[in-house]
């Protein structure tokens, strides 16, 4: 393993630390428990957005929380999901008295952790509402899983949740504004090589040189299958049929286009990328009206891209071109 | 043989189990390998040793607030407090789901300075309910429901019979240990194991392991002597 940290069991630590030194303009990083807020929260009046989730995703939370988008991070250990009484802290640090909009990825262990939190929140007298983003095509959405797995809908959603909340919108709009994102945003993803967790040390899962997992997860959980590496028009080709054929998007569809680095994948190669997918859905009779490309909801050092598409109307375009200001996304300000 | 759980008693559970996970805990994060993201033992290793630091006569240990802080509260706060230190330190499902195990029997026990066996096996139901509510599991779904449910029904079989205090421990660690067994077969359907599909078949549930540990740790440290032991055994 190398890596530019100090002792593995220190990364999280450090890197918490690191953020403070850094924003301290802007944000507020507290320790035990663990959690990222803006410097001017609570912000009177406003619903406050509280995320979270394991270390090892950045800028994924912590890098979105500022005007616009969210009011709190809780950081977990690397691909852990944060514990209930960092949300709580959280939420009674950013509520301004409209209450807590939660937006969960969709983890067993996350989704039980956030609606426990929530419970508690609750009991605090502070009005709550956990939404759930789980738009991942690649496993299988049944009453025998788990569920999809959320992932780069969510930095969508915490965009465009975020905007809604600034425009002081009641916590109910901000939920079901946060459901239709959900509801209309489909992902895949693929690696090309495995990510190495700090504490483990060694890659968690092996693939050989010339192949790659299509479907991957961001904690390197397999997907649907193993093949070998092929063209970058081929793989963007077996990403979006998979994302396209599942909501269905169709001709005449407007789309944000989201093609999000895994941690270790050359802004150059996201480029070639988003290439293929611009052709592809141009073929398709679709039209992409706006564009996020870059490593927004990484796995460490994993190597690899995901799409995510999510279907727009006026309403979700307004929201997301609405002014953000946070380290990881900045616009309008 | 006292035929009351006291306080002093669910104290030398709690150590029990904390040894039981401690000295399991490679054995857990195998099993939770082969379904799933192989961290179990040391999440609950990492919880229950936060716990050890919370009970009385722990010296000073790393984490707990005041040491031995639980030591004059009853059963009921002691068990709460077990419940919200696991939350908060044991992460992933397993957090939430001991944690609401714990803080689901604390509320159930509350006010109580000893147990009789029929409110042990009232306060172990209302914990494994808790635990239905928090994770949605239903018996069969590969998960510690599996363990955890029939040993609550042989509490409180047990209960109801009239069965003495140590009859109950063992028959409910018996009951939990043929329900871990029998996750070895089935397909997962909650929790990560179940994206494995069919390949989470023929490997024990790591969840339903350490329900296990829990029940049988409850025996060994409140009816001492092996089950082999005792008459009818």
């Amino acid at each position: 393993m190398k890596k530019l940290i100090n002792r593995p069991e220190d990364a999280v630590k450090d890197e918490l630390e690191g953020i403070a030194a850094a924003h301290a303009d802007r944000l507020r990083v507290h320790t035990g428990p663990n959690y990222i807020v803006r410097a001017d929260a609570p912000v009177q009046g406003k619903v406050a957005i509280v995320s979270g989730g394991g270390s090892g995703h950045e800028p994924m939370h912590g890098g979105f929380v500022g005007m616009g988008m969210l009011d709190a991070a809780c950081p977990g250990d690397v691909f852990t999901c944060p514990t209930p009484d960092q949300m709580l802290e959280a939420a009674k640090v950013v509520n301004g008295g409209a209450g807590v909009l939660l937006i969960v990825k969709n983890y067993t262990g996350d989704v039980m952790n956030f609606e426990m939190a929530a419970d508690l929140v609750r009991d605090e007298g502070i009005e709550v509402e956990p939404v759930v983003i789980d738009d991942d095509v690649a496993v299988k959405d049944s009453l025998y899983t788990a569920g999809r797995r959320g992932v780069g809908a969510t930095v969508l959603a915490e965009k465009i949740c975020g905007a809604a909340a600034e425009q002081r919108r009641p916590l109910p709009d901000v939920a079901d504004l946060c459901r239709k994102v959900n509801a209309n945003a489909r992902s895949m993803g693929v690696a090309l090589t495995s990510c190495t967790v700090p504490m483990a040390g060694k890659p968690t899962f092996e693939l050989g040189a010339d192949e790659m997992e299509i479907g991957i997860g961001i904690h390197g959980e397999p997907g649907r299958e193993r093949r070998t590496l092929a063209p970058a028009h081929e793989i963007v080709e077996a990403l979006a049929s998979a994302i396209l054929d599942d909501l269905p998007f169709g001709r005449g569809d407007e789309v944000l286009a989201f093609v999000n680095g895994m941690g270790g994948t050359p802004l150059m190669e996201l480029y070639v990328v988003y290439n293929e997918l611009h052709k592809l859905l141009e073929g398709r009779g679709m039209a992409i009206t706006r564009n996020l490309i870059g490593s927004y909801i990484t796995a460490l050092d994993m190597a690899g891209c995901s799409i995510t598409l999510l279907r727009l109307d006026d309403e979700l375009t307004a929201l997301w071109d609405a002014p953000v200001n946070t380290t990881g996304l900045r616009w309008g300000v | 043989m006292s035929e009351k759980v006291t306080q002093e008693g669910v104290i030398a559970w709690l150590r029990a189990f904390a040894a039981a996970v401690a000295a399991n805990r490679e054995y857990l994060t195998d099993l939770d390998a082969a379904i799933g993201d192989a961290d179990h033992g040391i999440n609950m290793d990492r919880g229950m040793r936060a716990v050890l630091g919370k009970l009385p006569g722990a010296g000073e240990p790393e984490g707990a607030d005041e040491p031995g802080e639980l030591s004059q509260e009853g059963v009921g706060s002691l068990l709460k407090t077990v419940g919200m230190t696991l939350v908060s330190t044991v992460g992933g499902a397993a957090g939430p789901l001991f944690g609401t195990l714990f803080l689901e029997m604390g509320k159930a026990a509350d006010g109580a300075a000893e147990l009789t066996v029929a409110q042990w096996a009232a306060m172990l139901e209302a914990g494994v309910k808790g635990v239905q509510a928090r994770g949605k599991a239903e018996l069969g779904d590969k998960t510690m429901i599996d363990a955890l449910v029939p040993a609550a029904q042989a509490l409180n079989a047990a209960a109801a019979g009239g069965l003495s205090l140590a009859d109950t421990l063992w028959g409910a660690a018996e009951a939990a240990e043929q329900g871990m067994k029998a996750t070895i077969p089935l397909v997962a359907r909650k929790g990560r194991a179940s994206y494995l599909g069919e390949r989470s078949a023929g490997h024990q549930d790591p969840g339903a392991t350490s329900s296990w540990l829990l029940m049988q740790t409850a025996a060994e440290a409140l009816a001492p002597g092996a089950p082999a032991e005792r008459p009818g055994a």
